[in-house]
């Protein structure tokens, strides 16, 4: 079983999205420290693009941050082998298309090996265009994992056959008034992917509220937090691991009830 | 010359969010269907003669080429179209699609702000409502352009994020998409992003070189020598070369806007500069730094201020069927008042980039050759960031 999937084993799980290098890499190295302390199950850790076209203002702002402190995808890389000393839980690695494919997939990919990352997610790499990378990430022993969102179940039930380690789920709108509809068709989604694999489903959330986390994850295998602990790092800059740290608790505890 | 998947060579694909796939394979589904539909283009040929004023002349630039003493030149004039460029005969198309499909609302992105001003036309003549993404530099540079489309009753949008110009306005145009897909269709303005867009904006804009063929037929009773347009994501080009691409004798010369110099970091010319990558939906050449950063371009053109080239482009390119060459600021600015001066013809500073190349190639041709400009806009937009260019305090 490859590791990613491991972290779907002991019950629901947290994954916690966070651009490499917002504020800078000590923060971000604080960060995930604090949520894997706290019980985040796995990490998904963003190599910041300068045009992020599947991203709200949120995580657009994020990684101009970085960006704009002057982190490189080699600097990463050696971030996350020290960061690896002390972080056991499973690591991803989030990005765009184009910095894996100007870095060179067999290169990229052979670094996340030596870096003991376990998967990774390209939010512009829909299933017609996996070939690119797929080959590399095979050989390199890394999950690439597939994305879906609301679609007909036949394109559905294609993505969920193809899929590794688990699916990252993007759901309809999720908005605060969204509530039961928004909740009907996620579970609708996930009951379809069920069907046709067996792979775990983690869901994307925008929203902060623990008990929304929480009852996204009672509904599949996992909950992604994905702008909460950007919105904290946006907030409190390098004082955010702390109040990171405590939001991972939080929904930890709203996801065990 | 695309293949099922969309490619064309190892250019083009669909690189983009699993939000937007619904959306691209439902438009390629509905283009399949309608695409040889007697009645849908009946209909086109309607709106583009009847309401565009197609077919756009095919003029004798005798002036000028007296003056060039080479090759005898011709102007296809684009200019003259309704709305005063050639992005209307694209957006004519898509539109009707987009109504074909049950879409009662059009977004576009623009740069110089001739395609959202197309859309904003389009929507006005079929009832649709009509959303336009512009970086906010660009609303800037061509404020009349903001007006006109709010005059036709569109919402512009100002994008702020990133260099807030063209790449940044497409960028927001499918974060905006992807969240509205049900009863919205994104009108790509050039043949860039996702399949089927680069083949269908090239269908719609492959008019161009059907009437240059035909009319030079009558006219001279042989092929040109050489097709010039411009090229930032390169709609009009790929419009001016498709019915020629068979044609071997015939050269395509695509002009890149290379703003201060290719020399220098202050350029948009693609193919000069840039190298494969995969952004806004497609692989294709795009100016990016050593980690694949999209690189911040420049151009005095708005509507060439775009980091990358649509991939029938790189094809081309690749296979060495066309040629691109870059043309800076100051040689585009010379060609827009040459033109004036010469022929009394105001081009977009985009189409000066075309008729700048052809001021070097026509001497050096021959007297019995023939030389095609597109002259994909009227000028009208640019006096006044020209006159500012050439010192003068001049604002709208």
């Amino acid at each position: 079983m490859s590791k990613i999937k491991s972290a779907f084993e002991q019950g629901k799980a947290l994954a916690v999205f966070l651009t490499c290098g917002d504020p800078d890499l000590e923060t971000t190295a604080a960060a995930v420290r604090a949520a894997a302390e706290n019980g985040a199950d796995l990490i998904i850790l963003g190599i910041p693009f300068s045009d992020p076209t599947a991203e709200g203002p949120v995580i657009q702002a994020s990684n101009m941050r970085a960006l704009g402190g002057g982190v490189t995808t080699d600097k990463i890389f050696s971030f996350v082998k020290e960061l690896r000393r002390g972080v056991k839980i499973p690591l991803a690695f989030m990005t765009y298309a184009n910095v894996v494919f100007s870095y060179g997939a067999e290169r990229f990919l052979s670094q996340c090996e030596e870096a003991e990352v376990d998967g990774l997610i390209l939010p512009d790499v829909p299933l017609e265009e996996k070939e690119d990378f797929l080959p590399f990430c095979r050989s390199h022993g890394v999950d690439l994992v597939s994305l879906a969102a609301p679609a007909p179940e036949k394109r559905l039930a294609r993505i969920a056959a193809g899929a590794e380690g688990f699916l990252y789920i993007v759901p309809g709108p999720e908005t605060e008034e969204a509530g039961d509809a928004f909740f009907a068709g996620l579970a609708s989604m996930v009951e379809t992917i069920r069907q046709n694999s067996p792979i775990p489903c983690a869901v994307c959330s925008h929203l902060s509220d623990p008990e929304q986390a929480g009852k996204i994850a009672r509904l599949a295998g996992g909950v992604i937090a994905a702008s909460a602990a950007v919105t904290l790092l946006e907030k409190y800059g390098k004082d955010a691991p702390r109040q990171i740290g405590e939001y991972v608790k939080a929904v930890k505890e709203a996801i065990a009830q | 010359m695309t293949n099922p998947n969309g490619r064309f060579g190892v250019h083009g694909g669909q690189y983009i969010p699993e939000t937007l796939m619904n959306a691209v394979i439902e438009l390629e589904e509905a283009y399949q269907r309608y695409k040889d539909d007697p009645e849908f283009n009946r209909e086109l040929t309607t709106l583009l003669n009847e309401y565009a004023g197609r077919p756009s002349r095919l003029y004798y630039a005798e002036k000028m080429t007296r003056d060039l003493g080479g090759a005898k030149i011709y102007l296809k004039r684009e200019d003259l179209n309704h709305t005063g460029a050639h992005k209307i005969n694209n957006v004519l198309g898509q539109a009707l699609l987009a109504k074909r499909m049950g879409k009662t609302r059009l977004i576009a992105e623009t740069g110089a702000g001739q395609h959202g001003v197309a859309a904003a036309t389009a929507a006005a003549l079929m009832d649709m409502e009509c959303v336009v993404y512009m970086g906010e530099e660009d609303t800037v540079r061509q404020a009349l352009n903001v007006y006109r489309m709010r005059l036709l009753g569109a919402q512009v949008v100002p994008v702020k994020t990133g260099t807030a110009t063209l790449k940044d306005a497409v960028s927001e145009a499918m974060r905006e998409w992807a969240s509205r897909i049900h009863d919205t269709h994104y009108c790509v303005g050039s043949v860039m992003g996702p399949h089927p867009f680069p083949t269908i904006v090239r269908d719609f804009q492959a008019v161009i070189s059907k009437e240059i063929k035909e009319q030079l037929l009558e006219k001279e009773g042989r092929l040109p020598d050489a097709v010039l347009a411009c090229v930032g994501g390169g709609s009009n080009a790929i419009g001016s070369f498709y019915h020629f691409i068979e044609d071997q004798s015939v050269r395509l010369i695509g002009c890149e806007a290379a703003g201060r110099g290719v020399e220098t970091f202050e350029t948009a010319a693609t193919i000069s500069t840039g190298r494969l990558g995969i952004f806004h939906g497609m692989k294709s050449y795009f100016c990016q730094d050593e980690y694949g950063q999209i690189a911040p371009v420049y151009s005095i053109s708005a509507g060439l201020d775009y980091p990358g080239i649509g991939p029938e482009h790189a094809y081309l390119h690749d296979t060495g069927r066309a040629e691109y060459v870059p043309v800076t600021d100051e040689e585009a600015v010379s060609a827009f008042e040459y033109l004036a001066r010469t022929e009394g013809i105001i081009p977009a500073i985009e189409s000066a980039h075309a008729v700048a190349y052809a001021r070097k190639l026509a001497p050096a041709m021959g007297k019995d050759q023939i030389l095609v400009i597109t002259i994909s806009g009227r000028g009208d937009k640019d006096c006044a960031a020209i006159a500012r260019y050439r010192g003068e305090d001049l604002h709208e």
